[in-house]
């Protein structure tokens, strides 16, 4: 039966040379392809190779291999998804090892952000292993002489169930064996009441590595002969090189100078040679005007917005207006934000034998490989990405790879393997921020305190978590522009995803908005958001945060800094009410506690889910308080974390999570969601303390303390 | 100028040939194969390389290599003994008190530094003494009860 199957997949057409290449030196052991296709269509954008290009392997001595195109970075994943392929299996976890993110041995895949990984690619791994078991059992059959329905499985061991001393291991049945098989959607996957390993918490399996300095990063990669580089920038994005004299930095001993289109470096075996190096250069760059600044771009934005796409329409905007008896008409604003992961951008290249082969801190793997590949004028087989452990991303690593670039092209140049690592200010400079951008809405309630109206306007930040959930009859939401800089010439330089993309401003705005009218309509704001909207997951949610809060009704300001807000993101549902304490004087805002409600579907890891909260909830304070990138045309003017300041440990609230249970649903985003109402919740429990509305984010003391002064 | 300078890394009596002025991170990292200490910021502001010198928390970044000649500098590498992790780093583990994990050698420095001095650490000077340590990923919450509990137990 194997060797029909094995025949089956060899004659695909299909099937790509490296795939075959591993079956030719493939010696034993069970391998388990699986298209990728049929489930990751929502990953969108770009369609998938119909070759079967991923694979899971039970090596001879009874270890599984994983392969997925996902990294790790911190959010998890690398537990998770060994627990779903352990479950499915009948494997202990300890007993997976996980291959992540290596263009040449894992399948394809788009990149790890939108939190897509445990959605997407989770069903297509745990179809795999489920299919792997089969084959297993299989095999087990004939050895056992036992019909497949009289076995049992259970941490690698195959059991006959009437004969438990009839038995044989993984281990035992993969060795000597070479099998493949081809899995399609047939496979049967466990139902939530069979988990054993899924929806249980387990710890990191990457700790150990990580706490005792041996986990390995992109810049860890070291080789004898590897030169570090430092590269030449420009003072402002849009400058351009007019004069540039490397004559003394080629004097030092040891330092090599490239010189390159739109690439001049200086390379040495000692990284502080390098940055000597670097200094001595003398460059001339031509700056164009500034055009805006920190304080110009919002009003910038909105003149030079493109055409809106309208996203949600129902109902009659006009009727909405007659129809309401208190209009209400706002606007917010949103600086641009740093990503700011401890770990810089950071790539290391070798070649060898025409072969490229490039350690890079990546979100994004394969999409590196191709613009490595195109950047060097290189078939895509030529180029080799391997993604270490990546430290942090948020987005940050996932639009482009200038770093791997340039690592790939000196270290061609130089005949040596190339590390470079940037600095904080190249990585505050070449940073794709999160985009400024504003939100107009103009809405309207009854005497009752029922939404009539509901006109979103949203410029640069796209549409997500801007769905309309309350019940408001009449409704449209516009978006003009994304978050995405390819769409738009508008800013004066890169901006790409930040965790939860466009989401926060948009929650900030909405629940801002709903509070305002909360405020005019004299009543409490969770019984208002309860009263008017329908959907149950959301009642969940915004009951559960009130309740582990001890939420007691009261309408704003009541003096006691209390906050509420709520939203969806990834499918992921969540209920967020805040503390806050205010001093008047001076604007500064200490949040005191957090209560945090998610109805995220099936839960894989519980205590993966609740970290993830925690992280966002605390990364959330420094977008909501404080993270503004400044900036004067395209001169970046924060280049460390001494005046770009993200959260500390000094900052951080009581902070409580809730998991609503929703096992009729299949597992939803985890990693961004509960970060999406912080700066909402937060403006709102300032509004609670002081009376005063805050419209711009990030809420500095500065902000807080105008707007008190302007409502005394 | 090359000079010779001997110091005690890890436990081990070490002998090396450097100029001086050379930042100890960069000299770990690269003359001795020390990765475990990273680079985040290069100005004192993140603590990512965080080593200890004599019981003191420094940032190897802008600590110049000669300074510690004839000192003892301990990295996360010299934490655990003969395999068994310090309970720190045990703590660490239990606690998931780490995400992407290259903050947490700087993070496992600076509370080792911080219990050599005093083993009865409050929650606030916990706080106090981690406030100048940036976790991106924002595991506040569990590096503070990880370093808690790990006071307990060394008691």
């Amino acid at each position: 039966m194997e060797d029909q199957i094995h025949s089956g997949i060899a004659t695909r057409e299909d099937f790509s040379l490296r795939r075959r290449d591993f079956l030719k030196v493939f010696t034993g052991g069970v391998v388990v392809f699986f298209t990728l296709d049929p489930w990751l269509e929502g990953q969108g954008r770009r369609g998938y190779p119909s070759d079967p290009n991923a694979y899971l392997k039970i090596g001879e001595d009874g270890r599984i291999t994983v392969y997925t195109g996902k990294i790790e970075m911190g959010q998890g994943v690398i537990t998770s998804l060994a627990q779903m392929a352990a479950d499915e299996l009948g494997v202990a976890v300890e007993s997976i090892d996980m291959v992540m993110g290596d263009t040449d041995l894992c399948p394809w895949d788009m990149g790890t952000f939108g939190s897509m990984s445990t959605r997407f690619f989770g069903p297509a791994l745990r179809a795999a292993a489920a299919e792997a078991k089969a084959v297993l059992l299989d095999l087990a059959s004939r050895r056992l002489n036992a019909p497949v329905a009289n076995l049992t499985v259970d941490k690698g061991v195959i059991r006959v169930r009437t004969d438990a001393g009839r038995s044989v291991t993984f281990a035992q049945l993969a060795g000597g064996e070479k099998i493949a098989r081809l899995v399609d959607r047939k496979a049967v996957i466990k139902s939530i009441a069979e988990f054993q390993v899924m929806g249980k918490p387990y710890k990191r399996i990457d700790a150990r590595a990580k706490v005792t300095g041996e986990a390995r990063f992109a810049g860890d990669i070291h080789f004898p002969d590897m030169l570090y580089a430092r590269i030449l920038r420009p003072p402002a994005h849009g400058a351009t090189l007019r004069k540039l004299d490397t004559s003394a930095a080629e004097k030092l001993p040891g330092v090599k100078v490239i010189k390159e289109e739109g690439l001049t470096a200086v390379l040495h075996p000692d990284p502080e040679m390098a940055e000597k190096a670097l200094l001595a250069i003398k460059a001339e760059f031509d700056t164009p005007a500034p055009q805006v600044d920190t304080e110009s771009i919002f009003d910038y934005l909105v003149k030079n917005a493109p055409e809106p796409r309208e996203e949600d329409r129902r109902g009659d905007l006009a009727t909405g207006e007659k129809s309401a008896s208190i209009l209400f008409e706002h606007t917010y604003m949103n600086g641009y934000g740093a990503h700011a992961p401890i770990e810089t951008h950071t790539a290391v290249a070798k070649i060898e034998n025409g072969k490229v082969t490039v350690w890079a801190a990546t979100q994004t793997p394969f999409p590196a490989q191709q613009e490595i590949a195109a950047a060097l004028n290189l078939r895509i087989e030529q180029v080799r990405v391997i993604t270490p452990f990546v430290g942090g991303g948020f987005g940050g690593k996932s639009s482009g790879s200038r770093h791997a670039v340039e690592a790939a092209r000196l270290a061609r140049t130089a005949g040596k393997p190339v590390q470079v690592m940037w600095t904080r200010a190249e990585e505050f400079f070449f940073d794709t921020f999160r985009p400024a951008a504003v939100v107009k809405i103009k809405s309207g309630i009854d005497q009752a305190g029922k939404l009539h109206l509901w006109d979103y306007n949203v410029y640069f930040a796209g549409s997500r978590s801007a769905e309309q959930f309350y019940d408001v009859p009449h409704n449209t939401i516009r978006s003009y522009g994304s978050w995405s800089g390819a769409t738009t010439g508008a800013h004066p330089f890169g901006v790409g995803p930040w965790r939860a993309p466009g989401a926060n401003i948009n929650v900030f705005a909405r629940e801002s908005q709903i509070d305002i009218m909360v405020a005019k309509a004299k009543v409490d704001p969770l019984e208002f958001r309860l009263n008017n909207t329908s959907d149950k997951r959301m009642r969940q949610v915004l009951q559960a945060a009130g309740e582990r809060f001890g939420w007691k009704p009261g309408a704003g300001p009541s003096g006691r800094g209390y906050g509420i807000a709520c939203g969806i993101d990834a499918g992921t549902y969540v209920a967020t009410i805040a503390e806050v304490q205010v001093d008047r004087a001076s604007g500064q805002v200490k949040v005191k506690r957090i209560v945090c409600a998610q109805d995220m579907g099936v839960v894989i890891n519980p205590e993966g889910a609740i970290i993830q909260m925690e992280g966002c909830i605390t990364m959330g304070l420094g977008y909501a308080l404080s993270e503004e990138l400044r900036f004067r045309g395209g001169e970046i003017l924060d280049r460390n974390f001494d005046t770009y300041e993200i959260p500390r440990f000094s900052w951080l609230p009581q902070i409580e999570t809730v998991l609503v249970k929703n096992d009729d649903l299949p597992p939803q985003g985890g990693g961004e969601p509960a970060i999406i109402g912080i700066g909402a919740v937060i403006a709102n429990a300032i509004f609670d303390a002081t009376g005063a509305r805050v419209f711009r984010m990030p809420l500095t003391p500065a902000r807080v303390r105008a707007a008190i002064e302007k409502q005394s | 100028m090359k000079e010779t300078i001997q110091f005690t890394l890890n436990g081990k009596p070490t002998s090396i040939e450097v100029e001086g002025d050379r930042m100890l991170l960069w000299v770990l990292r690269n003359d001795l194969g020390l990765t475990g200490t990273k680079y985040g910021c290069g100005e004192n502001l993140c603590g990512a390389c965080t080593v200890v010198v004599d019981k003191e928390a420094v940032r190897s970044c802008t600590l110049p290599v000669r300074e510690v000649r004839g000192k003892s500098v301990t990295t996360i590498e010299g934490l655990a003994k003969d395999g068994k992790l310090h309970p720190l780093q045990q703590s660490f583990m239990d606690h998931d008190a780490l995400q992407c994990g290259f903050c947490t050698p700087g993070m496992i420095m600076t509370a080792y530094a911080l219990l050599l001095k005093n083993p009865r650490l409050t929650r606030d000077e916990i706080v106090a003494g981690m406030d100048d340590n940036l976790c991106r990923c924002a595991a506040h919450k569990r590096i503070i009860q990880a370093i808690e509990s790990a006071s307990l137990q060394m008691r």
